[in-house]
């Protein structure tokens, strides 16, 4: 190599190195995508494949049958993600302030216990909520009973007005351990010298909170605003194992995944057709790449980072 | 004085809040264990109480231990959940390494291209996943299922894996290639040792959400045969939907092993979070 008129000789070394990653990885799963976005420009006549270029899309936002189901599922995904934003991530802000508060002990044992429903599957989680919930176990209006609430209390996940809202929360309530951790460690990454410089000039408490802590760890609520956006808009396990494919009652828990589940899949009547679920994949790659841009480009960029 | 008491003040309500959160976290888990073990009366009666002498009862175990297979089931998960850990670790840390240390033509896209993976999920791509797992004859066997989370674990492992590599010591490995040790050598024998923290971190965060998947065992494998726990308790609570003590159990039944894991990994899983590997 010192000869700089010898060709380079290959490092088979580095070839050895990468290749079974690159396979694999090139194989099951980049393939497969730009495969599946290739598939919705076909559909399926007298059992051969045949190139129909951009009919599936005519037919998903064109027809009203699939374009009502279509928007439906969107706008359910829509609101789904909403909560989490304006729930889950306000609470774990929240949880992640109080446990970073110096002098407060246990918090090892509170951080791992707040963190157990992360760890459970959405089908213990889906089932678990549902019998909790259900009129027939009476556990909900027992409870709302004990503090003189029982009027409240409705069938929620069998309402259409309130079962997305309410499955939205129970989702909520499982991963409220994710955001809670990551803003725990951007706090605490944040330097003592910095927090006594505020406390020197009177900001302590709360408002050494809002105007020191919260503007530091902006940069990793952008993380988690993004991580939260894909996790939702391809969520899908809690909805089947709670109210099934047909995400009832009346598709009112419809989302992106089920929908595209029930479309590849058919379910009762309707037969599946991979061609239509390929296209239904395709918009939810568009969503996912849109919301991903906008993080990357509109706010990561934009954001001041500091370096300790 | 008075600073003092406010701060004790609000001590007092930080626990308030952190227990109160706490209760919200765990009621569940608490009601679905206690009633698994009691009469399907009691279930009803007194939903809330402990199982006593009186409602104390094995029922629901016995059906799902004589219905479901959950041993088959709980095998299946373990090789699906070990086997894409292996090969996430042995080929992220590889191509890792081939990342961090050499500098090749290529090098800056290849982990580009890599890393797209984190930010776009496989599902996505599940009609094509399918339709290739039936022609290669894959569909209904584990190594389907291995072969979907490991392609699903391997930008993130590559990812974090290389930012450890890359603080390795140059002397060390100069050292070794002085004593005439192969590249593969410098990998195997004085790279992987020292990266062995990290590694465990990659495992931890791999390691539940394959457990847990219910898309992929639903699509790519639902036979009888190589069903996964998650499936296998998800299809057993459908047929039993009725049998309350049944459902109650099998919910216990599939909290036991995700808990297990985490009393043994919880630390780890913690301060993997916590260390900033998501930065």
């Amino acid at each position: 190599m010192s000869d700089a008129h010898t060709k380079p000789k290959i490092r088979w070394h580095i070839v050895v190195f990468l290749a079974p990653a690159v396979l694999v990885y090139t194989a099951v799963m980049i393939y497969p995508l730009f495969n599946t976005l290739r598939l919705s420009f076909f559909t399926e006549v007298d059992q051969e494949r045949v190139y129909v270029g951009l009919q599936n899309f005519h037919t998903l936002f064109g027809e009203p049958v699939w374009s009502e189901q279509f928007w439906n599922a969107l706008g359910n995904n829509m609101w789904f993600f909403m909560i989490h934003m304006l729930v889950q991530n306000p609470i774990g802000i929240a949880l992640a302030a109080i446990l970073s508060h110096p002098k407060l002990r246990f918090t090892s044992f509170y951080r791992s216990a707040i963190f157990i429903p992360t760890i459970l599957s959405f089908v213990i989680v889906g089932f678990a909520w549902k019998l909790i919930l259900s009129p027939i176990w009476g556990i909900a209006p027992e409870m709302l009973g004990a503090v003189g609430l029982k009027s409240l209390y409705a069938p929620w996940l069998g309402k259409e007005a309130y079962a997305l809202t309410a499955l939205s929360l129970v989702s909520v309530w499982q991963f409220v351990g994710i955001p809670m951790m990551l803003i725990y460690a951007a706090l605490l990454s944040i330097p003592d010298e910095i927090l006594e410089a505020a406390e020197v000039e009177g900001i302590t408490g709360s408002s050494a909170f809002w105007k020191i802590k919260l503007p530091l760890i902006l940069p990793s609520i952008g993380i988690i605003s993004i991580l939260t956006f894909v996790a939702n808009f391809n969520a899908f396990d809690l909805i089947y194992a709670a109210q099934g494919a047909l995400a009832g009652p009346d598709f009112s828990t419809d989302i992106l995944g089920t929908f595209m589940y029930r479309t590849f899949f058919g379910f009762q009547l309707q037969l599946g057709d991979p061609h239509m679920g390929s296209t239904i994949a395709s918009g939810m790659f568009a969503i996912i790449l849109i919301g991903v841009c906008l993080y990357l480009f509109g706010i990561q960029s934009r954001m001041r980072r500091y370096q300790f | 004085m008075n600073a003092a008491r406010q701060n004790r003040l609000n001590s007092f309500a930080a626990h308030g809040a952190l227990i109160l959160y706490t209760l919200i976290a765990l009621f569940p888990v608490f009601v679905i264990v206690i009633n698994s073990f009691k009469t399907r009366k009691a279930i009803f009666r007194e939903p809330l109480a402990l199982p006593n002498s009186d409602s104390f009862s094995l029922i629901g175990y016995e059906t799902v231990l004589k219905q479901g297979d959950f041993f088959l089931y709980f095998q299946n998960s373990m090789i699906v959940t070990v086997g894409s850990l292996f090969f996430i670790l042995l080929f992220g840390a590889m191509a890792a390494f081939a990342l961090a240390e050499y500098r090749f033509k290529g090098n800056t896209l290849m982990g580009l291209y890599l890393a797209l993976g984190i930010m776009i999920p496989i599902r996505i791509g599940t009609v094509a996943i399918l339709e290739m797992m039936v022609q290669t004859g894959l569909v209904n066997t584990l190594w389907a299922l291995i072969l979907v989370y490991t392609a699903q674990g391997l930008p993130l492992a590559v990812f974090i894996l290389s930012e450890f590599m890359r603080q390795v010591s140059d002397d060390l490995k100069n050292a070794g290639r002085i004593d005439g040790l192969s590249e593969y050598r410098i990998f195997f024998r004085l790279v992987l040792p020292l990266v062995r923290p990290a590694m465990a971190t990659v495992a931890v965060f791999n390691m539940i959400p394959i457990w847990n998947d219910l898309w992929f065992p639903l699509i790519i494998a639902p036979a009888e045969e190589v069903k996964t726990l998650t499936l296998g308790s998800q299809v057993f609570i459908g047929q039993f939907v009725t049998d309350w003590n049944a459902v109650l159990s099998a919910l216990s039944l599939a909290i036991l092993p995700v808990m297990a894991l985490y009393v043994v990994f919880s630390r780890q899983l913690i301060r993997g979070i916590t260390s900033g590997a998501v930065k």
